[in-house]
């Protein structure tokens, strides 16, 4: 029998705690999260704030859904500006969000049972938060929002095929898209929670129940959703813009 | 004192041996064989070379919730954790968010306190006065027997940061309370309205999301998903949700 340096057991430990359950080392997720998630916002960003239009043709850039072109004194106002809000706030307020961006930007905690860095009186959701209260507005929003992408979808495919073209290769990311978009935006807490979450008899309000099945279905992968869904509009965005900028040619089939 | 063993298939296992003033880690070399836990090394240490070694425990098959430490710094039931996983070395020590009392062995009654401040189940006037057994449907009974799988293990405290590293202990009862709650506000039978509870002294606002209560949860609850964003969703229902306010008022409701 040999004994350690002495030591309390409540004092920090090291800040290389493994999580038994993950293969992967506990700096992988937030790293991940604050390189894809920072390069994401950051391209978002320049799109909304540079870019004058997401319209190629039967295909528009999800940022720029539903196009809405107002010109103050002869000054186009940036169009994405009117529809980035919408998502960034439903983002921003995202329960699974919530858990990427306090733990890889904030690190509250970093991982599980690590320390974290020193700093004033923790109050959680229940002050500078408090806003995420309000996931359900920002849930309000994207419902319409996505219903303008389905239509853009429809109005893509059937403008492609009057231009003497079957399918294009953006009306398929297009469709991708807006597939993982209403897996995100329908598997929401928010929404889950409306659809029958707040009911306590489950069995008197059937079609909620039934509802709530639908949506936990959903749920249940929400972050993946959350990840897919960023990547697809990303791309989507990507491709839409090269048309825009002339430097790849346009794929379809006829 | 030290019980010489075979220096082959051995382990190295680090034991936190102290109380409320200090103490070491203290190296024990333990013979492993097939299937071995690790609330089997402990056992075998404190029956050949430490009979003082405080560690407390019953039944062995991960639902009692007795055997609740930290292994490698990461919190686990030692009966559910086999020696396998950990290589040739590791360590074992107390959960970090409760007072130690000595060794393996933390005073947890501070959550027997919380449980006290939330008010059991109450049925209305009229079903308590229901001669009749009360009739459930599957849909309800599913619903809140997910949380009573609970075993009360309090794993998912040690790790909440709110509590681990923050000593919230003021504001915020703890994940296992806020599944307590919920299965209380999502019984069917139940009348009572427990959210200015969760808003207040419960502190349910205090939690975001970093879901490593679900993570080490040895039940597999989905603390956070089914129990927690349920219960700060009802209660943004009643205090951050201004077109219920105003529902309400239209209905003569406060």
């Amino acid at each position: 029998m040999a004994t350690a340096p002495a030591a309390s057991s409540h004092e920090p430990l090291p800040g290389t705690v493994q999580n038994p359950y993950s293969a992967l080392p506990n700096w992988f997720y937030p790293a991940n999260v604050v390189f894809w998630l920072g390069l994401f916002v950051v391209y978002a960003a320049v799109v909304v704030l540079v870019e004058r239009t997401g319209r190629y043709g039967p295909y528009l850039s999800p940022f720029f859904s539903p196009e809405i072109n107002l010109r103050v004194g002869g000054f186009l106002i940036p169009p994405a500006i009117w529809v980035a809000w919408a998502p960034l706030a439903f983002r921003l307020t995202c329960y699974y969000y919530r858990k990427a961006y306090f733990r890889s930007f904030l690190w509250h905690p970093r991982s599980c049972a690590v320390n974290e860095p020193k700093r004033a009186t923790y109050r959680g959701e229940t002050r500078f938060w408090i806003f995420n209260n309000l996931h359900r507005y920002a849930f309000y929003a994207i419902f319409i929002q996505t219903l303008f992408l389905w239509y853009d979808v429809i109005a893509g495919l059937l403008q492609h095929q009057q231009l003497g073209a079957v399918l294009g290769f953006g009306n398929l990311l297009m469709l991708v898209n807006v597939l993982a978009l209403s897996g995100y935006t329908y598997g929401c807490h928010a929404f889950r929670h409306l659809a029958g979450g707040g009911v306590d008899c489950f069995s008197c309000s059937r079609v909620r129940f039934a509802l709530w099945r639908g949506v936990t279905v959903l749920n249940v992968r929400h972050d993946r959703w959350a990840w897919v869904s960023m990547f697809t509009v990303w791309g989507t965005d990507v491709y839409i813009r090269l048309l825009v900028h002339g430097v790849i040619p346009h794929a379809a089939w006829n | 004192m030290a019980v010489s063993t075979p220096s082959r298939n051995v382990v190295l296992m680090s034991v936190f041996r102290g109380d409320a003033d200090g103490g070491e880690l203290v190296n024990y070399r333990v013979p492993i064989r097939e299937g071995m836990v690790v609330l089997d090394a402990v056992l075998w240490v404190q029956a050949n070379m430490a009979p003082d070694l405080a560690v407390r425990w019953n039944c062995k098959a991960a639902k009692c919730g007795s055997c609740s430490a930290e292994i490698n710094g990461f919190p686990r039931l030692m009966c559910k954790s086999p020696v396998a996983e950990y290589g040739e070395e590791f360590t074992v020590r107390p959960m970090r968010t409760f007072p130690i009392i000595r060794d393996l062995v933390t005073d947890v009654s501070w959550n027997y306190e919380v449980n006290k401040k939330i008010p059991p189940f109450t049925p209305s006037a009229e079903d308590a006065a229901d001669p009749e057994p009360w009739r459930m449907q599957q849909e309800d009974v599913d619903r809140i027997t997910e949380f009573r799988k609970c075993i009360e293990c309090f794993l998912c405290q040690d790790v909440c940061h709110v509590l681990r590293n923050h000593d919230r202990k003021d504001a915020f009862f703890g994940p296992r309370f806020m599944i307590r709650t919920a299965s209380l506000e999502m019984h069917p039978k139940d009348a009572l309205d427990r959210r200015p509870l969760m808003k207040g002294e419960g502190g349910v606002g205090m939690c975001n999301i970093t879901k490593c209560c679900t993570e080490v949860c040895p039940e597999h609850i989905h603390i956070t998903d089914n129990a927690i964003i349920p219960l700060k969703e009802r209660v943004a229902d009643l205090y951050f949700d201004p077109l219920r306010a105003i529902g309400r008022r239209l209905r003569g409701k406060k």
